[in-house]
């Protein structure tokens, strides 16, 4: 089980000096940008063992930490 | 035509119910642009002193109300510079300083930030701009006040010093240009371009002036969604878009992701790109999916308009063949030069520009100027103006000029001459490999070649390279990344990479 912190994190890590809120929107507020998003799916897919497929490259699962964080659990389900 | 807006006026009159300018959010027809343009225009020669030959900034999102405040200005009789809202201010202030605009247009959102960068400038509300009822008689006034060598608008590059240089481009330099590009790949009222690019990057014009010429709908794609492309190709058949003009990278995302295995395919027809050398890997992935489709490799520097010579995809290539930019664009000579001669056959050289593209110089940069627009030194019999690109260039055999990389990028080592280029394009094709720049660290007299890819292929690409390469152009170092670094523009930014060194 992963949590929130560990998100925001990795958030951090990739996009340094964002300390985003669980529910904070990330993408249409134009947070992380496309070099961003990339870079946050290389450290998710290192770190966490889980593949993102394209079909799960989509703005719903990356819109705020909580939902990237929905997303993993997902993966590792599956 | 002396005027760009006469080419919207013929437009508006020909398609005014047709879709003229998109975003996410918001539609215009022809008519609803022609109107909104000049009501931009009366609204902005109403402000205390004349914007007529003077310049503008256009502090706004990417979007159907910054075209329209754009097209605002050139209605006004001035000229307009693009600022980019996402750039810290200091930069934007910088642009400013050289500028010294007449007026600033913002919106609702920039409003705060632009009136601080205005200082006692007058600073425009598009909202209340747009919606002014149009003076049509001023407005045609204004419109005989201006001539075709007048300026259309100023577009800042970075330049190696820091200080940005504005490329001062004309009337003329645009009616040339999008005549060329509308006639060359065919825009009707029937294209729908997918905007990629910012409005304030060359490439833009092509999008913009392509549509007001041909009465094509322009579609400003969403910047957030080059970040999940298969929700993006998902909203380029929402939009029914069948023509792209974009970015090497921005075409990568989606062939790095397969992005067009998962999804219906875009009705795509027309595919050009420019701005960066074109992986051909990549474009392979492309042309798989789209046989019939016209591919189109364009080259040019922002001084140029936006393109001064193209390729069009008449045969295969493979993965580790590089594409040639091809042939000059109408009303576009081109020379290749070693110092102030003609390359001999077979010898690299400098590219140089001559005619109906190239812009009038860098705007209030009488010295930088002199540097790059010179006088024609192989023709002297009457004063004519060159363009130095600053880029290598050769013909094959085919009498195909081929791109070899930057005068300045180019590196010394061992005694030998080696373009970067040429190391990237043969690493390209290494399976895995999403993107790479090799990077000549001067200090310790060393080849590294950063890349990304979705596995460390480090061994794989030594092996690779040493079948392809001569000794002196192996690079001593392999340096994985978890991304590429790009510049605003989308472009690999290749001043970040060497500050990794």
């Amino acid at each position: 089980m992963h949590t929130i912190e560990e998100i925001i994190a990795m958030i951090e890590e990739v996009k340094p000096g964002l300390h985003p809120a669980p529910e904070e929107e990330l993408v249409k507020s134009g947070k992380l940008d496309s070099v961003d998003i990339m870079s946050l799916v290389m450290a998710l897919t290192g770190e966490f063992d889980i593949e993102i497929t394209p079909l799960d490259l989509k703005e719903e699962n990356f819109r705020t930490p909580q939902a990237i964080l929905a997303m993993v659990q997902r993966l590792e389900e599956e | 035509m002396h005027h760009i807006l006469e080419l919207l006026d013929r437009t508006a009159s020909e398609h005014p119910r047709a879709v003229g300018f998109c975003d996410e959010t918001a539609s215009f027809t022809w008519e609803q642009t022609s109107r909104a343009v000049h009501g931009v225009g009366t609204a902005l020669d109403a402000l205390p002193g004349s914007v007529l030959h003077r310049p503008v900034g256009v502090y706004m999102e990417r979007g159907t109300a910054a075209l329209h405040a754009m097209l605002g200005v050139l209605a006004a009789g001035g000229f307009y510079t693009v600022l980019d809202t996402a750039q810290p201010p200091e930069r934007v202030r910088a642009i400013l300083d050289q500028l010294e605009p007449a007026a600033l247009i913002t919106d609702v959102a920039h409003a705060e930030v632009a009136r601080a960068l205005a200082g006692d400038t007058p600073v425009l509300d598009y909202q209340a701009a747009a919606a002014t009822e149009a003076n049509e008689a001023r407005v045609a006034a204004l419109r005989q006040a201006v001539i075709d060598t007048d300026l259309a608008y100023v577009l800042f590059t970075s330049g190696s010093t820091g200080l940005p240089k504005g490329v001062a481009i004309t009337h003329r330099n645009v009616l040339a240009y999008s005549e060329w590009v509308v006639s060359t790949f065919g825009f009707s009222p029937d294209t729908v371009l997918g905007n990629q690019t910012p409005f304030y990057f060359s490439m833009s014009v092509t999008d913009l002036y392509g549509a007001l010429r041909s009465g094509a709908c322009l579609q400003v794609l969403p910047k957030r969604l080059f970040s999940f492309p298969v929700q993006l190709l998902e909203y380029l058949c929402a939009r029914q878009v069948n023509t792209l003009y974009w970015v090497p990278s921005a075409l990568g995302i989606v062939a790095n992701w397969k992005a067009l295995d998962y999804t219906a395919a875009p009705p795509l027809h027309t595919i050009l790109f420019a701005g960066e050398v074109m992986p051909t890997a990549k474009l392979n992935y492309w042309r798989s999916h789209y046989p019939k489709a016209r591919f189109a490799n364009l080259y040019g520097p922002t001084e140029t308009t936006d393109i001064c010579a193209y390729y069009e995809l008449d045969r295969d290539f493979r993965d580790d063949e590089s594409l040639p930019i091809g042939r000059a664009c109408e009303n576009c000579g081109l020379l290749v030069l070693c110092g102030d001669r003609p390359a001999a056959p077979g010898e690299a050289g400098e590219l140089c520009v001559r005619g109906s593209f190239v812009a009038a110089g860098y705007y209030r940069q009488p010295d930088k100027t002199a540097q790059r627009f010179v006088p024609n030194p192989v023709q002297t019999a009457c004063p004519e103006t060159l363009y130095r690109t600053g880029d290598l260039v050769q013909y094959n055999d085919r009498g195909e000029l081929v791109y070899c990389g930057r005068l300045d990028n180019q590196i010394k080592h061992m005694g030998y001459r080696i373009e970067p280029g040429e190391i990237e394009t043969a690493a390209f094709g290494q399976e895995k490999l999403d993107d790479c720049a090799c990077v000549y660290d001067a200090a310790r007299d060393k080849l590294v070649l950063f890349f990304q890819a979705k596995k460390d292929v480090t061994g794989e690409l030594r092996a690779r390279l040493a079948g392809r390469l001569p000794a002196y152009m192996q690079p001593a170092e392999y340096r994985r990344l978890r991304q590429m670094p790009h510049n605003a523009n989308g472009k690999v930014d290749r001043k970040a990479l060497a500050a990794m060194l």
